[in-house]
């Protein structure tokens, strides 16, 4: 495996290591993820983000942080929330290194950990998802709306109401949740997936929860 | 040709118009789109956040019953595209995902086996059919119509697929071909703000206004899309960012192939034109006017 290679910075506290270590295991499953240690802090990543001027830490400062030993912050920052994944860092770096990947990776650990403030609208939408699919096989979007309000404040909701009703108007809203038929041998293939994912979730319980030091944006 | 067709969730309901106006351009041009077998929603990006094996093995699901009908996969949806040709890589990459993902799937007596193929509707339109037999199907010239081309982010990128990642041209020559003109447009592969609509409405309002005054800046009549998300973004939130920027925006999105649709002489219930908020006052007349080539 390519990660004995990419060097290791020499002192890092029990939590870094761990938290290294488990974003590794999961960078190299990413096709071409070890390009990282390739990165020359060219800043073509960050330039090309749309999004760049309301991060904390930029594209390229990311990887640069990572380099340094610290995912510590970066799993604390709003970038990886800020991201929409549109790609474009990706698509461009000289040295083909998966930037938008790596912040999946990124965002799958600091969800695992719950580092995330109270009702971050990110994580409260995945939620809404997964338990909407889970459910039905299918996604039901005013379903997933309803859950989603629910958990980030119902006040919401209402300003979305008018938005709803024009939908309505076109007939573009499916009230009743389609379900695929083979719905018992979806949930036998997620219970499965979910032992494969769920070591990885105890390794991410390990990681103490802090507060992170900024307010939810949205 | 033959076809699996993954219409994905929001094709059956907020975006039906899109669904209807594929499957009836690509019967049109004598494509056969089969549905595929109790196909189940792809994940999408967010469920790829999450949870790395289970994502992975429920959008193989879909790509292990295609593989049985030994068909190539559409979707239009650049989402479901993404997801279903990443999750191909992905396990195709790395052994050890593939081991647990067929060890999912056995549950249900599946198996992946890495062969298919996930295709978009414009890479068949202009790769599999061609723009000659487009043309013989011509039956209203788009003469006049200035569209925007927008890509979005989900089509051509990431990786290197049926076009150009930094200018695509698949839209323009389409149109091209049917008689329509484009207008310059820097923004067509700029992001909509995609799911941050959702979660983080401010950043994604600006996003979409850009595209929206750069399309209207060049003159577009209407913007041509590939993307559910996209369409959304643009067309539903348009009061929303006229207000919050005090613009006054108002043009319409519609799906590559409800324009195409007209140019081919469907009609308007086989491409769900009804469908969307803002009406093409251009594509209506075109579609008013008469055939120019009745011998089809
Ligand atoms: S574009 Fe690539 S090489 Fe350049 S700074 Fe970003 S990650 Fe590093
Ligand atoms: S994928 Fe994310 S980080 Fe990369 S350019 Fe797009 S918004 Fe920026």
């Amino acid at each position: 495996m390519k990660i004995a290679e990419i060097q290791i910075p020499g002192m890092l506290s029990r939590k870094e290591a761990d938290l290294r270590t488990a974003f590794l295991n999961s960078v190299h499953l990413i096709p071409g993820g070890d390009k990282i240690k390739a990165c020359i802090q060219c800043g073509t990543c960050t330039g090309s983000c749309p999004l760049s001027y309301l991060m904390d830490i930029t594209p390229r400062e990311l990887v640069a942080l990572f380099r340094a030993g610290d995912i510590d912050s970066i799993i604390k920052s709003r970038t990886i929330w800020v991201c929409a994944s549109c790609y474009s860092c990706q698509t461009r770096c000289p040295q083909s290194i998966k930037v938008t990947d790596i912040i999946y990776t990124l965002k799958r650990m600091a969800m695992n950990r719950k580092v995330y403030p109270k009702k971050f609208p990110v994580h409260s939408l995945s939620d809404s998802f997964i338990k909407s699919m889970n459910a039905f096989g299918r996604l039901n979007e005013p379903r997933l709306m309803v859950y989603y309000f629910i958990k980030t404040g119902i006040w919401k909701g209402f300003s979305f109401l008018p938005l709803a009703l024009r939908l309505m108007k076109k007939g573009r809203l499916e009230l009743t949740a389609p379900k695929i038929k083979d719905i018992n041998g979806f949930r036998k293939i997620i219970k499965k997936a979910q032992e494969f994912d769920m070591p990885l979730e105890i390794a991410a319980r390990a990681y103490r929860e802090e507060a992170v030091g900024y307010k939810a944006v949205g | 040709m033959k076809y699996s067709y993954y219409p994905g969730c929001s094709l059956h309901s907020v975006h039906k118009g899109y669904d209807i106006s594929c499957r009836s351009v690509l019967n049109c041009l004598g494509c056969e789109l089969k549905e595929l077998e109790d196909w189940n929603c792809c994940g999408a990006t967010i469920y790829m956040s999450i949870k790395r094996t289970t994502s992975l093995a429920i959008a193989t699901r879909n790509l292990a019953i295609a593989e049985k009908e030994g068909l190539d996969v559409v979707t239009p949806c650049s989402s479901c595209y993404t997801i279903l040709n990443k999750a191909h890589k992905y396990v195709k990459n790395s052994e050890e995902l593939l081991d647990k993902v067929n060890a999912c799937l056995s549950e249900v007596g599946l198996e992946y086996n890495c062969t298919v193929r996930v295709r978009h509707p414009l890479d068949v339109l202009i790769n599999d059919i061609g723009l000659e037999i487009v043309k013989l199907h011509l039956k209203k010239p788009l003469n006049g119509l200035k569209i925007a081309n927008y890509y979005g982010c989900q089509i051509v990128r990431p990786d290197k697929g049926f076009d150009d990642r930094e200018n695509p041209r698949s839209m323009e020559n389409l149109f091209e071909t049917i008689g329509a003109e484009e207008v310059y447009f820097p923004n067509k592969l700029r992001c909509c703000g995609g799911m941050l609509m959702t979660t983080y409405e401010d950043a994604a309002l600006k996003l979409s206004e850009e595209i929206l005054d750069s399309a209207e800046e060049n003159g577009a009549d209407c913007i041509a899309t590939t993307c559910p998300l996209c369409q959304m973004n643009l067309e539903a939130y348009q009061q929303k960012i006229n207000k919050k920027f005090g613009t006054n925006h108002h043009i319409p999105i519609l799906f590559f192939t409800q324009i195409l649709g007209v140019a081919l002489g469907l009609k308007e219930e086989e491409l769900g034109l009804e469908k969307n908020f803002y009406r093409c006052e251009k594509l209506d007349e075109i579609y008013k006017g008469s055939l120019v080539n009745e011998s089809l």
